[in-house]
This record gives structure tokens, sequence and C-alpha cells, in this order.
């Protein structure tokens, strides 16, 4: 699939955007994970804004790819594409994580139209999203599952279990995409659980796996659309990415994987992101 | 006296009582569940033969997963296949799902609500010989205390074959608990059944017995031996652990103020937990929870396991003489 310059850079320019809301959510908020969710901002806005198929103002609609949020901690993300891409009003992002509000901490599948799942505890979306694909299946349907899945939860057991059980029902309607950004919440995965060869891993368990550059909107189209052509296997998208992308003093670093910034901090960030964007706009 | 209207075994007091184990009323039930609703899918770890979702598994082979040895995968996938418009049934011996599995069963089914069924097979000492690592004695407090989720402890094969139909068509989370040993069937199609409504099974006016799973046999013994020494017994089957019979309860307690509780099952947090919490909030009245006493199970026969941790006929007739003494005290 060929992708015009013009929209590559408009989808750019999203994401940035996407990057900007997650830093304010998060100052509002008080608490929470910016790390992931700045890494995440590219992926995120490819799907939502040219590879799922969705309908914002009918987010039962039957038809729907249905997208499962393994690692709900980088839910704020999820929340700020899902807004942009009009699921909610993005006035309601400042709720985040507050008393009745429907952007729980952790995600809530009965609390906010558009989540599949719920998430939070790790290992458990691939599951979950197995079980869709082989409903899917059953039903013979069209739509596509795809999963997000971080690196530091291919520690979990359960994540294995889903990762055997994809492999031995060939299920060629689920793409897990894994968000390889090399750490996790007490410090870098290969110390805290070396993961070493993990497309080595997937490929033995009969997945096909794909490695890209999580921030090369055109390596992310390419792979997702590669995926589907695949049979007969699920397949892996290894997407490395930068924790806190775009923003200097936050990317690269475990220590922030878990908190949210302070006024200061955001100003910064915030300032750091716009200079981006404008430099993307520039650019032709 | 038997109630009439629970239409119980014609052959209840007999010694030839057929006995089959709850886990084939399962069996039949969710073949007939599948037959019903196609919508009905059914999930195993490795355990398809013995948690009876075999007939099943071969009239329906498009219909079946098999997870492998991985319970956490069991109930994880089906919240996937719920959330997909399934109603899927997951089954393995308790001590593993609902034991295994139970955070995600808390946050993908619970939480969402999503209508998986729990079936926990080789629950109780009467698994035997396997021993304590496969008797479960905590599920019922496990289930217990999660929102959403509907818990039964069916009496008998019959039984526990209704339930299945009935947790088929609702749309909840559910958690079936079954034993492996053969037990007397006590019930028959005619007895009533609906989820939430515990049935007397035996009228009295004295004491009460609530009993729940292969416990209900025995109170029917302790109730018709107690009759002949004067003592007017009324028997509940609480099949339904959650939500609990609070109206049955109250009404056993005012009318006949005091109850003996009985269980395969850890004293804590099961059917007497249950119990006393209704009691002690509405209508305190002298309570007795027969059940094991915060102690794991070990290799033996059933019934000789049965009875070296106080689970018998016996034990529910002594409980029965402590609550009555109690209540003559108060009076």
């Amino acid at each position: 699939m060929s992708n015009t310059a013009s929209e590559l850079q408009e989808l750019e320019v999203k994401a940035y955007e996407i990057r900007q809301d997650v830093i304010k959510m998060l100052l509002e908020a008080g608490s929470g994970h910016t790390g992931g969710p700045l890494g995440m901002a590219d992926i995120f806005t490819a799907l939502y804004f040219k590879l799922l198929n969705y309908d914002s103002k009918n987010p039962h609609w039957e038809q729907r790819d249905r997208l499962v949020l393994s690692n709900g901690h980088i839910c704020p993300v999820l929340y700020a594409t899902m807004a942009h891409a009009g699921f909610f009003p993005t006035e309601e992002l400042k709720t985040l994580r507050k008393l009745g509000s429907r952007l729980q901490g952790h995600p809530h599948r009965t609390a906010l139209p558009g989540l599949e799942t719920t998430s939070g505890p790790l290992g458990s979306g691939l599951s979950e999203s197995v079980g869709m694909a082989l409903s899917g299946k059953m039903d013979k349907a069209k739509w596509r599952v795809v999963c997000l899945m971080s690196d530091g939860e291919q520690d979990e057991g359960n994540t294995w279990e889903g990762v055997m059980l994809a492999g031995k029902y060939k299920l060629d309607n689920l793409v897990a995409i894994m968000d390889r950004n090399n750490i996790q919440i007490d410090g870098f995965t290969e110390d805290i659980m070396p993961l070493n060869d993990l497309s080595a891993k997937y490929e033995s368990f009969n997945w096909h796996v794909i490695e890209i550059d999580g921030h090369n909107m055109q390596e992310i189209i390419d792979s997702f659309e590669k995926a589907k052509t695949l049979l007969g296997k699920p397949t892996l998208i290894i997407a490395n990415t930068i924790p806190g992308k775009g923003v200097d003093f936050m990317e690269g670093k475990f220590e922030w994987h878990g908190k949210p910034p302070n006024k200061e901090e955001a100003q910064k960030a915030l300032d750091q992101l716009e200079t981006h964007k404008n430099k993307i706009k520039l650019m032709n | 006296m038997i109630n009439p209207k629970a239409f119980l075994n014609p052959k209840i007091f007999e010694p030839d009582i057929e006995t089959v184990p709850t886990r084939n009323g399962f069996g039949e039930g969710l073949v007939l569940a599948a037959e019903n609703d196609e919508n009905v899918v059914g999930l195993c770890a490795d355990l398809t033969e013995s948690t009876r979702m075999l007939a099943f598994a071969e009239k329906f082979p498009h219909r079946f997963i098999e997870v492998g040895v991985a319970e956490q995968n069991l109930v994880t996938v089906a919240s996937g296949m719920a959330a997909a418009g399934k109603i899927p049934f997951t089954a393995s011996y308790a001590t593993f799902s609902p034991g295994r599995n139970w955070e995600q069963i808390r946050t993908t089914i619970c939480y969402n609500n999503l209508p998986v069924k729990i079936i926990g097979s080789h629950t109780g000492l009467s698994v035997g010989p396997d021993g304590a690592t496969h008797q479960a004695l905590e599920d019922l407090a496990l289930m217990r205390v999660l929102p959403n989720m509907i818990v039964i402890s069916p009496a008998d094969s019959i039984e526990a074959r209704k339930a299945t139909l009935a947790i088929a068509k609702l749309n909840k989370p559910c958690y079936l608990r079954l034993s492996r040993d053969k037990a007397p069937v006590v019930t028959t199609n005619e007895t009533p059944f609906e989820i939430g409504k515990a049935e007397v099974l035996y009228e009295g006016k004295d004491v009460t017995i609530i009993a729940t799973g292969q416990m209900v046999y025995r109170a029917l013994l302790a109730a018709e031996e107690l009759k002949s020494h004067k003592i007017s017994v009324r028997v509940i089957n609480c099949h339904t652990i959650k939500p609990i019979d609070k109206k049955t309860i109250l009404q056993a307690a005012s009318e006949t103020g005091a109850i003996v509780t009985a269980e395969e099952h850890q004293v804590t947090g099961g059917l007497g937990g249950a119990v006393a919490e209704v009691l002690s909030q509405n209508y305190p009245v002298p309570l007795k929870i027969i059940g094991v006493e915060d102690s794991f199970g070990e290799s033996g026969e059933p019934n000789q396991l049965l009875e070296k941790f106080g689970l018998t006929k016996e034990a529910i007739i002594k409980a029965v003489t402590q609550v009555l003494r109690m209540k003559g005290e108060r009076v």
C-alpha cells in the first residue's frame, strides 16, 4: 500500500498532538504512566487514523476490528487517541483517574464504549484476544483482533499460554503488536528478566514475526497490512520504540515508566512536543 | 417430614439409593445447553473426560477449545470469547480453576460482568485418594467474594444438570461446584430448581439444617433420625451460595430459632459464612457451622475422610443438639 507523503505527515503531526494531550492529562491527574504512552503514540495514531475498521459513533458495531490493550497502564495514549478519533469529547480527557470518570486509571470495558477489555493486571490481554479471534473464526467473521502488549509482560506465564494457543489454532485473524521499549518499572527488561530473542521464541510457537521501528509511520502501516496477507499463523509485530519519545529528559528512562510530570516538567515537555510537531509541519 | 412439594427421590432413605457423581449431571446438561443455544462453547484444560466435558466436545468439536494444562489461559480466553458473544463453559478441577486463576476471573470476567461459566470439579474431601492438592475446600469462599459472580453448589447429579442449563441462560459470570465421587441422588426431575431460591426439603419447627452439595443428603438422614427422638428438623438445600436466599434463611431463623449449616468446605467463607452474615445482621439465632476446620485434607476413601473430618450425619446430629441447648439457654 502506498501512502502519500502528506498522509504520513498528517499522521505524524496527529501523534504529537496526542502526546501533548497525554502530558496534559497526566499533569491534571497527578498520577499515572508517562513513558509508555509517549512511546506508543505513533502506533495508536496509525491504528485509529489509518488501519482499524471501526465506527466511533457506533462503538459496538458488530463488524469492527477489536483492539485489545493488554498493558492497560499506558491507557492515557489510548484515551487520547480515542478522543481524537471521535469516541468522546477531548474535554473529557482531563477527567482521567478522577472520581466518576469513564477514564479509569486502568481501562475498564464497561466504563467507556469502545474499550474491548479491562486491563492493568499484565499478561491477560493476549489470551483475551485469542478468545476473540477464536470466536471470530467460529463465526467466519471478517473482523480482526489487534492486541497491544508490552515487553515487560512477556515475564508473565499467562502470556505464553496465549502465545501457544494462538499458534495451535493458526489464528491469522490476530495480530499482536509488542511495545519493545526495553523498560519496566524496576529497570531495563534485560536486567529484570532477560527476554533474549523474542522473534525466535514466537516463531518457534508458530507465529510470523515482523520487526519494525515503532516510530516510523510507513513501517507501522506496512507491517500491519503485511500481517493481513500472512495466512495460517498469527503475526507478532515487534515495534522497537523509545519510551518517553519526543521529550528529551524522558526518552529511554525507566524512571519515567510510572510517574507523571510535575507542572514545570509538563511545560517543558509540551514545548518540546510542539517544536517536534512544527518541524514535521514544515517538512515537505 | 419430607416436604411433598420437593418431590424427592422416593428411595431417599433406602440403602440402595442410586449414586451418581454431580460432574455427570454437568456433562449431560452441557450437551443440552449446547443444543439449545449455538453460542454455548466449551473450553477445557486437559481434563475433558474427567470433568465430563467429553460428550460435548465429541458432539460439537468446532465449539470446543482444548487449551492444554493452562488454567490462566482457560478463563482469559473464555473471557475474550464471551466478549465476542459466546457463552463459554470452562472446566477443570477447582483447585486449579478457580484456584490458580483467581485474578484473571476477577479482572477479565467478574469486573466485566461477562457470562463465563467456571466449572470446578473435584471439590470437597470426597475427591478421596488424590489427596489434599486436589481436594478443593476453599472454592466457595474464593468465588463468593467476587462482585457479579453467581455461585452454585448442586446437591446431586440431577440438580447439577438443571444448574448447568440455568447458568447457560443467565447472562452473568457463574461458578458451578462439582464433585468427583458418586453421591446419592436426592432430587428428581420434578424437584423445583431456581437460582437464588433455597428449597425446604424436609419440614420441621425445632431447628433448621441448611446444607449444600453432598451434605444435603446427610442432613436429610440426620433429620429423619432426629424425628425418632421427637426433634422436628427443617432441612434446606441451599444450592445457590450467592446470591444467598436471605428470605428462606430468615424465615427458618424466626420459625425454628436455631440453625446448623453443613458443607464440604472450610468453615470460613463458604455456606456457613454466608448464613452467619445473614443471621448476625438481621435475626441472630444459635448457629453451628459444620465443615473442615482450618485444615487440608489427605488421601483416603471418601467416606473415611468425611468421617475423619467430621462431615457425617452423626456430626450434624451433635451440632443440632448443641444449638438446641444454646437456644434453650437463651429462652
